[in-house]
């Protein structure tokens, strides 16, 4: 019987884990692919300042490149530039990123298995008690007290325990990532994003750069989009002079929530950690940060009703007012933004990559001076719905 | 119908995250769709990055 077993082994899980072995609970981390870490899904941008607020000193070795700013382009070609004047984030190794997470967790006492299913919950009067699943094809079976699932936007931990996940298709943006080698970066360190309707519906393009010839240059775009979003990530590469001589070395897909954070993310005995709770800054689709962040609040609060001997929804529900008070709230506001940003034609991209600067769009992106950024919309008429949102 | 091309697909999982009807699921023989859950919706197939997946909408129904 284990005090808490968790679901997938991304940043979410693992953070969990690693908080809760360190208040010395029985800790079972389980992750259905052979390789944590692989294959990944993600851009692999964090901001150090995000870095620090979790408390991490990652090894050199999951650090690719350090950035300084960002260079955003409209439709046009114009780039606003935002320029930090010294490093302020760190283009991760996510592979190495990932494992070192989980490292940390197994060193602090949690017991990690790769290459472990989980199909099913197992039910002790109705409320959640365990996990079945298959560890390197044996069946098994385990209790456990608590039961977190950190598996990801595909989530089936949840649906099966009984919380109804399912969102908004619309909500989630499909992904496509190249890793590039042999490519020119004209400044490596800035992460390039380039925005328009015919570059990447909804979302946006990136190439984050991970030394001077190699960068990780993928596209999210609208989930409901004829064309695959495959398709648009490939003509960028075609007719861009920098790439189109590269050498691609990784071929990675995957969903990226953008939206749609849960009210309860908690039953009896069980909880909800990272994307698979939609937990991501919904401008830029970024979780590494939100899933650790929500899976310290995850370890305080089971700490506390592992104490008290309650693990029921009322205690857990704890987790909820946690979250919603030190993340969701902000990151609702973020989603109004996002919904501004997905109603814009490349005209009016074009518009506003004349009249902002860099520090502005940072401030955006914090869901800060969204009134500056309502005030331009409201002198385009086309816009005013839009602006009227923000204020 | 459904159709799932395995040559093109990536295994990232993504037509399961937005199935609304819990239909999906990645097996080790690739995407399997389970059709008493399945609705012909379609949203799959706009859905994957990759364009591995064509479903041909309310046939027979």
């Amino acid at each position: 019987m284990r005090d808490v077993i968790i679901v997938g082994a991304g940043p979410g899980g693992s953070a969990t884990a690693k908080h809760l072995s360190e208040k010395g609970y029985s800790v079972a981390l389980y992750e259905k692919r052979q390789e944590i870490g692989a294959p990944k899904r993600c851009g692999e941008g964090i901001s150090l300042g995000r870095v620090e607020r979790l408390g991490l000193n990652p090894p050199k070795n999951c650090i690719r490149q350090k950035i300084d700013g960002a260079k955003i382009y409209a439709p046009s070609g114009k780039a606003v530039e935002i320029d930090y004047g010294k490093d302020s984030g760190y283009i991760l190794e996510r592979k190495m990123f990932d494992k070192w997470l989980a490292e940390e967790a197994a060193r602090k006492g949690a017991f990690v298995q790769a290459k472990t299913y989980i199909k099913d919950v197992v039910r002790e009067r109705g409320r959640v008690s365990g996990v079945k699943g298959e560890s390197c094809s044996e069946k098994f079976e385990e209790k456990s007290k608590i039961l977190v699932a950190a598996d990801g936007v595909e989530s089936k931990i949840s649906r099966v325990a009984g919380l109804n996940t399912t969102c908004n298709p619309l909500l989630i943006d499909s992904g496509v990532q190249f890793e590039m080698a042999g490519i020119e970066i004209e400044d490596p360190k800035k992460i390039h994003l380039y925005f328009g309707n015919k570059i990447a519906p909804r979302g946006y393009l990136w190439i984050f750069p991970k030394g001077k010839d190699v960068a990780n240059v993928g596209i999210g775009i609208i989930g409901n989009c004829t064309i695959p979003a495959i398709d648009y990530l490939k003509k960028f590469v075609e007719n861009k002079e920098e790439l189109k001589k590269g050498s691609i070395l990784e071929v990675n897909a995957g969903s990226i929530p953008v939206g749609g954070f849960l009210k309860k993310m908690t039953l009896d005995n069980f909880l909800i950690v990272g994307d698979a709770a939609y937990q991501v800054n919904p401008i830029h689709g970024g979780g590494i940060y939100e899933a650790q962040f929500a899976g310290r609040i995850a370890a305080e609060v089971i700490d506390e009703a592992l104490q008290k001997k309650n693990t029921s929804d009322k205690q857990l529900n704890k987790y909820n007012i946690e979250w919603w008070k030190q993340r969701g709230n902000s990151l609702r506001k973020i989603e109004k933004l996002r919904e501004v940003v997905e109603n814009l034609s490349d005209e009016d991209f074009n518009y506003l990559a004349d009249k902002l600067t860099g520090e502005d769009l940072v401030n955006f992106t914090r869901g800060n001076s969204l009134v500056t950024l309502a005030k331009l919309l409201l002198k385009r008429p086309h816009l005013i719905k839009l602006a009227k949102a923000l204020f | 119908m459904f159709k799932w091309n395995k040559n093109k697909c990536l295994r990232c999982g993504g037509c399961i995250s937005v199935c609304p009807n819990d239909a999906l699921e990645l097996t080790e023989h690739g995407i399997v769709r389970d059709e008493k859950k399945c609705i012909n919706c379609g949203i799959c197939e706009l859905f994957c990055p990759v364009g591995a997946i064509k479903v041909k909408k309310n046939e027979n129904k």
